[in-house]
Order: structure tokens, then sequence, then C-alpha cells
């Protein structure tokens, strides 16, 4: 279908990008003056986009539903950011990077993007530096790096265990520039909830402002679409609360197709749930699995006891244990990446080993790492006769001094003291691959309408290696979108001003208004949570790690009835024109509950297991790889881009065959 | 446990709030602050009243977004912690526990405990901010060396969320902690050091202008601050801005 043309420039891949800005058309800068650009969301990716783009000239409208840009959800990130930079002499470069994140993504990414991506990484550390962005530098002054998730290079800058906070202060701070200047007008607490097109194009949005709770309209020549992901789909996540697809959804049911909704990324090593009354999931950093050991109890009884209180997990022996990641995966252990690790946890965890009350956590043991640096020091120490517990002491300063913050926050949480007893964690939603379907432009099947950072969906195929979706956010923001957009508005210049007193945008807040309405007026008496947690139930059961064709059918069928529930018995205090927190929330779930169902439809379509979507149908049956996932290439080396048809079920579904020219497609194995 | 909740409900801007009283039972200590607050609020709205309104996000201590005044503290009685990281194992069976927004002239309420934080931004917009166009074509990040110890402070600086617990805490509501956080951080590197004047000048001015109070040096925001910012950092603002004056 000509609608899904990739767009991807003619050429060797590592001139790609050169090329296509040397030849795209530009808009001069008085011209720039006259042109308006609307972007929601202030993350590292629409943050830094704002930033650029307000720099360039033009005049930005930007949006974020919290009270202040820094406050996005990228401010979370803990483990760092890639980039080729190959200062550590260990061999790096764009294409080893290019090659271990397509890779990583499983095959189902698309290459020009990808070597795009890891083309544009070194300029983002030097952007950063100079903005003052206080990254780790070593004693010569010099920046730091760490190895980061399953790749054979140290390439990962980090800010401590705060990347993503430093980096997106960096691009709200030269938002702050920009704003001072009049150039970016920030709309805070406002949230979009449509897209306006005006003959085909984008042109506009409807925004609430959440504290009057009016309506407005927006007008600009092109719309960014910057909202992060929607892991919140399955209401327990490491999402931040307020996090949502609604942006991304209503420019969906606009025409912007949605590509590969079930690749969602399930990270290992999360803090357990411990009560029905849990709001939220806390990531434990990945780079814990380098000093920890991952293990349940070897025997049931043993779970038993543990859970009723009558043993401790420190009481079991070494051959009482059964380290599952070493058994399974000899080679790489715990190292293995993120989608392995989780199903392997829900493997013992069905299987009934989990070893809390919830049944649904397992052991991250830091007592061999604790000895083995204890032993190390006592050495460099030249201690001979140390005892076993000046042993401890020395190695457990070692593992404070790498991992204290980590530990810390754990012990707020859980109220248990890490270093003396293993840690419990449990798999949780992270971050969603998938999202709107973006050609390489980053515009999606709407005119005028682009989609980046975690947002759109190109870069990280199946599943995302750590430390990428940082370098993606900030990629997009500062260093495509401004080349890409500049050759769609240059048609612009002399469109003037977008009206919005035109017929579009009436229909467009009348559509607004009516569900507003609806919500507060269906009579109900539940709280929009109480279907929220349904949803997510429905989604963690039979869509989460582990899918067959059997449950994905159920949930489209539970999600299609709980959507019809919601509709009549959700109950929204409060009125439209005020602040009204239940209202945004019910509006959020609402969106919610149609994805829901399109994202069981994809997987559901997808019949091989890849990345993060693992289909019980389709595993090794036998020789070494005996009960692994097994990848399709023969039938499924495409993008799922689903369009819009008035119902979630009735979506169409159409197909971007990805086509890999510079890297051979191969199983990953980990044995 | 059973808690007696004394929570400030305010309509709007204009109106005039008043403490209003809500008991709440079976709490567990495992459950985090708002967690608590999402069942009284879920238990309100089931009997048809209005939920109190109040500000939070990431729910993770990184935000910012969350501002409660609890029990006469911002954040509340644990240290180090933001009001969504502060458990209720803190408290106990029968407490009394009085849920107030963060108070400041500054700070306008907006509705129960959401208040108005622009403020905040309009001073980090005042100069936060280093003037380097973001193209990317700047100079290779490693011709820079910058000591260690440098980066590390400056590090130290950065981590505020800019929550405002350090204005709601002191007395005079001074928002000196937060701005020095913002001068520290760029006066500690190279980077920084060419704005700097013109930085501190601007950044003191328009928070001057916001009304905020005067720092008289009682130490009780540095207490406060759930990332633990040091005191240091006025002392350095001070120096910065007496070197510009000069």
């Amino acid at each position: 279908m000509s609608t899904l043309d990739s767009k991807v420039p003619e050429g060797p891949l590592k001139d790609k990008w050169t090329t296509y800005k040397d030849k795209i058309d530009l808009v001069n800068p008085a011209n720039k003056r006259k042109i308006d650009i609307i972007v929601i969301g202030t993350g590292l990716a629409g943050g830094s986009a704002s930033a650029t783009l307000a720099e360039q000239g033009y005049n930005v409208k930007a949006f974020c539903y919290q009270d202040s840009p820094r406050r996005a959800h990228s401010i979370a990130a803990q483990g760092g950011i890639n980039a080729a930079k190959n200062y550590q002499g260990d061999g790096d470069s764009n294409y080893r990077l290019f090659y271990d994140t397509v890779k990583g993504g499983d095959y189902r990414s698309r290459e020009a993007n990808v070597y795009r991506l890891a083309e544009v990484s070194g300029n983002i550390i030097d952007q950063c530096v100079a903005q003052g962005v206080p990254f780790a530098r070593d004693y010569g002054g010099l920046l730091d790096n760490r190895s980061f998730g399953g790749v054979l290079v140290s390439r990962t800058f980090y800010a401590k265990g705060q990347t993503g906070q430093q980096l997106l202060l960096g691009a709200y701070s030269a938002m702050n520039r920009q704003i001072a200047r009049g150039k970016i007008e920030m709309y805070n607490r406002h949230e979009m909830l449509d897209i306006v097109k005006v003959d085909g194009k984008a042109r506009g949005i409807i925004a609430r402002n959440l504290i009057t709770g009016e309506l407005e309209r927006h007008s600009a020549h092109a719309v960014v679409i910057a909202s992060g992901g929607y892991g919140n789909l399955y209401f327990l996540s490491t999402n931040a609360m307020g996090s949502n697809v609604t942006a991304a959804w209503k420019t969906h049911k606009k025409g912007a197709f949605f590509a590969n909704p079930c690749f969602t990324q399930i990270h290992p090593t999360c803090i357990p749930r411990s009560g029905d009354y849990q709001s939220k999931l806390t990531l434990m950093s990945e780079s814990l699995r380098n000093d920890g050991r991952i293990w349940v109890p070897a025997k049931l009884e043993d779970v038993m006891a543990i859970r009723e209180g009558k043993k401790k997990p420190t009481d079991l022996s070494e051959d009482e244990r059964d380290y599952y990641l070493e058994r399974r995966y000899p080679a790489f252990g715990n190292l293995v990446p993120r989608d392995v690790a989780s199903r392997a946890a829900k493997e013992r965890c069905d299987a009934g080993y989990g070893v809390n009350k919830t049944g649904e956590a397992v052991y991250l043991d830091f007592k061999s790492a604790i000895e083995r640096y204890g032993k190390e020091q006592a050495k460099i120490h030249n201690e001979k006769d140390a005892s076993a517990q000046r042993i401890y002491d020395l190695g457990k300063d070692i593992v404070e001094a790498k991992y204290g913050n980590l530990f810390q926050m754990y012990e707020k949480i859980v109220d248990e003291d890490p270093y003396k007893t293993p840690m419990m964690i449990y798999p949780a939603t992270h971050y969603t691959m998938g999202g709107l379907w973006v050609d390489y432009n980053l515009m999606t099947t709407v005119e005028g309408c682009y989609a980046i950072g975690e947002a759109n969906f190109s870069d990280h195929g199946a599943n995302r290696l750590g430390a990428s979706a940082l370098m993606q956010g900030l990629a997009d923001g500062y260093f495509v979108l401004p080349y890409t957009i500049g050759d769609y508005l240059s048609d612009d210049i002399r469109t003037g001003r977008i009206p919005t007193d035109t017929d579009a945008f009436e229909e467009a807040e009348n559509s607004v208004k009516t569900t507003l309405d609806k919500l507060i007026n269906t009579g109900g008496t539940k709280a929009v949570d109480y279907f929220h947690k349904k949803l997510g139930n429905i989604i963690w059961n039979k869509v989460g790690m582990s899918r067959n064709e059997a449950g994905l059918k159920e949930a489209i069928a539970e999600i299609q009835e709980l959507r019809a529930d919601f509709w009549k018995n959700v109950r929204v205090p409060g009125g439209t024109h005020e602040v009204n927190r239940e209202l945004e929330k019910a509006g959020r779930v609402a969106d919610f509950l149609e994805l829901g169902e399109l994202f069981a439809q994809d997987a559901l379509t997808r019949e091989e297991s890849c990345g993060g979507h693992f289909r019980e149908e389709s595993v090794e049956i036998d020789g070494p790889q005996k009960g692994e996932a097994k990848r399709d290439d023969e039938n499924f080396t495409f993008v799922s881009a689903w369009e819009y048809k008035g119902n979630p079920s009735e979506s169409q579904l159409h197909k971007e065959e990805l086509k890999y020219e510079n890297i051979e497609l191969k199983q990953r194995s980990y044995k | 446990m059973n808690l007696t909740l004394k929570i400030w409900r305010q309509e709007d801007a204009k109106s005039p709030g008043k403490m209003v009283t809500y008991p709440i039972s079976n709490i567990e200590g495992h459950m985090s602050f708002l967690e608590m607050m999402d069942i009284l609020n879920d238990e309100l709205i089931e009997k048809g009243e209005e939920p109190v309104a109040f500000d939070h996000d990431c729910r993770e201590g990184i935000c910012g977004m969350c501002s409660m005044y609890i029990n006469g503290e911002a954040h509340g009685p644990d240290r180090r912690v933001t009001t969504c990281q502060l458990h209720m194992r803190m408290f106990k069976d029968g407490e009394t526990i009085h849920i107030e927004p963060f108070r400041a002239n500054s700070f306008p309420v907006l509705k129960d405990l959401m208040v108005d934080r622009g403020a905040f931004d309009r001073i980090q917009q005042a100069g936060g901010y280093i003037s380097v166009n973001t193209s990317g074509n700047t100079q290779d990040a490693n011709s820079l060396p910058i000591p260690k110890a440098d980066a590390d402070l400056a590090m130290d600086a950065a981590t505020c969320i800019g929550c405002g617990a350090c204005v709601a805490t002191c007395k005079n509501s001074s928002a000196m902690l937060f701005v020095s956080a913002k001068v520290s951080q760029y006066a500690l590197l190279p980077q920084g050091r060419v704005e700097a004047k013109d930085r501190v000048l601007n950044m003191v001015n328009q928070m001057d202008i916001e009304g905020f109070g005067n720092c008289t040096n009682t130490g009780a925001c540095e207490v406060e601050c759930p990332k633990g910012i040091s005191l240091d950092n006025i002392a350095r603002m001070n120096r910065e801005l007496i070197k510009a004056k000069a």
C-alpha cells in the first residue's frame, strides 16, 4: 500500500542520512517565524524537540499534563545512555551500536532508522556536556562509561543512578531559554484530547486546561506527538501514574496507523507487589544483575515454609537453592537479556516456587558477591587471616559503593535489609516498543503529524536494550525531527496562521465535549481505578509475558465486556469545568480500554515468538534450544501497522516488510 | 491500623479552605502514603463525595510532583524521601494525621492539596541554563576535562527535584536552597562560568520578584530536602552574588 511507504532514502546505509540532509528543502529563517508547531509532551523527545525547533526560529507551543515540563517521566530513567564514542577504545563503532540494537530488538526494527540513531548518538553526549549535564567522570576528568545489558563494549554514559533526570533537566534548561525568549509558549497542566485535521493535514489540537477545565483550540502547521509509552495499560507498571496513551490513541483514531502494539518490555528486576492496594511498581536497575544471583528454593516444602515465615531464605543451603538462570543458561547465566530473564521468573512462579505471599517473587542474592569482593579486598589489604565477619564487612563496602542508592530505595519500600537477606524481585511492565507508525521522517500516516521518542515504534523492534531509550528520545528531538520537519514545512511558508474558528475545530471540540459529558453523566457507582485494575489483570494474565491463542481470544472478549461495563457503571464525581482528577483518569482509561483490545488482536495475529512477545505455540520443540522462543522470519519479518476502522476489533492490518541488507538474521542463543 | 485523617479541603484558589476529618481503617504498613490516599479517595467516590485532589506522578521520588505537608513536615516524618516514598509503617495505629498543602504566598493553593509552583519555573527561565544551541555541533565531550570532585559536587546540586519542600519548610518561605542548587551546578562547571554573573543576578532577582523570603540560616530546608541538597549551596550562591555585584 502506498500509505506504508517508509521513505527510506536510497544509497548505502552509512550515507543515507548525510545524503538525505544534503538534499532536503529548507525553510529560511524569516519564514520560520511564520510557522507554528505544536509539541505534545515534554520528556526527552518532546523537550529536546521543542527547544531545538524554537532555536531554529519556529513558534512552538508545548503541552504537558504535569505542573512543569521538568516532571515528564523520562526523569525516572536510572541506568544510562548509549553512545558509540569508543572512548574506552574497546572497538565500539556506529556499526556495532547499530548491530547490537537490531539484534537486541530480535530483528523487528527498521535498519535505516537504527543506523541513523547510532550515527547521531555521539553528538548527543557532546551536546549534553555543553549544556552542563554532570555525567560521571574518572579521576582524569574525562567521561566514565559502564557496560550494560548483554553487549560486549562499555558505551553507556551515566549520571549516578539518575541519568534520565539529568538529561531531562538539560533539555528543560534548553526549553527554559526559549520560553524566556518567547519562542516556546508553555502550556503546563494541559492535556491534548484530540487532533484536528484540515484538508487531511494535522493542523491543531483540542486541549483541556486541567485547572479551569476549559477546552481550548490551538492551531499549528504541524503537530508532534511525544507523549511517551502506554505501559499503564497494565495498571501496574514502572510508568508514572499519569502516563497515558490518549494523545497517540486520538491520533490513531484520526488516521495514524498504530504499529506493533503488542511489543512490550517486561523488565525482570522490579520490586514485587505487596498487596491489592498497590498503585505502581518500582524498578531496580538492571545493573544489579552484574553481581546478584537469582534463585528460588529447589523444594516446594521450603517455599511453603518461607511463605509461612517458618524459614528464612538465608536458612537454605546451596543445594537447597535453584539458581534457575544459571541452570538453564550456563553461558549467560544471570545476564541473559530482559525478555529471557522475565519469562524464566514467571515460569518458576507459575510452577509454585514464588517466595512471597502473592507467589510472585524470586530472590536476587548478593551474598556471593559480598564474599567475593570481601576476599579480594582482604587480599589487597594483605589481611591473610581475615575472619568471615571481616570479609563480609569489606565486601559489603564495595557493594554499597556500587549500588547503595538502590539498596536504600529497596529498604524504604520493603522494610528489609538487602545486605542481610536477599532482595525479592519480579518482572513488571516497563517500556513499550510499539507505538505510532512513522516513516524515515518520523511522520505518521497523518500528513503533518509526527511521532517521536517512546510514542513511535521504529527503533527497538521487539525488545529494547538497556540505555537505548534515552538515546532514541534525544536523537529524535535534537537531531532528527528538526531536519525532517523542515522538509515538510517548506511548503507551508505562504499558508499563514491556521484559523481556529472553522468547522474542523468546532467538530473536534464538540466531540471532546460530548465524551467528557458522557463520562460525568453515566450515573454509575464504581471508581475509575476499579476498571483500570480489572483491565490490568486481563492484560497481565493473558497478554503479559506469555501469550497463547485461546487466552488472547478470551482477553479480547473480556476487554470488550469491560469496556461496555465501564461506560455504564463508572462514576466520575464533580464537573467538567474544574480541577477533576477523576475525569482525567476516566478519559485515559477509556482509551486504554480500546487500545487493550487492539493490543491483544496484534498479539493474536503475530503467530511467532520474538523479543518480548512470546507465543506459547511458537517454541523450539527439540535440539539444544528446546523450550525457547522461536522466531519465524519467513512469515513475520514485518511491522504490523493497524488502521482504525471505527472499532478496535475491526482494525485493518497493513504490513511494512522489513529488509535486512546490512545484517544477517540469526537466532539469539544464550545457552 | 486505623487512623484519623485531618485534611485541608479547598474548592479552588479563591475559596476559603478548612480542615475536614476522615476516619480510615485497615491500613497496612507496607502501603505508601499515597496508596492510603488512593483508598480514601475510592471510598469517597463510592459514597458519592468528591475525592481529595493532590499532585503526584512518578511515585518513586524523582519527578518532584507530590507535595504534602504531613504532621507539620514537608513530605512527612521520614527523612530523604518524598511523600510518595513515605510508608504507613512510619505511623501508629490510632494516630491522627494532619495533611496540608505546601504553604507559601508564592505557592498559591489551586485545590485541596495542590499548589501552583510556577514561580520555580519562572526562576529557571530567568537564567537556569547555559546559552548553547542544541545543534550538536559543539566540541567533543572529552575535549573539556572536569575534575571529578567538581563534577561530583555539581551532580549533588543537580539532583534537586524542584518539589518545593525547602520553601514549605522555611519559616521565611525562602527559595534559596532551590535557586542555589541550580546556580551551584553551573558555577562548579567550566561550561557555566561564561554566564555566571548574569545567571546569579537574574535568578536571584526573579526569586525576589516572586516574593520568596530571605535566608536566615536555620537550615530546616536541608533537613527536609528529600534529596539532601546541602546548605553549602546557599553559601556558594551568596559568594557568586557578591562576586557578580562587585
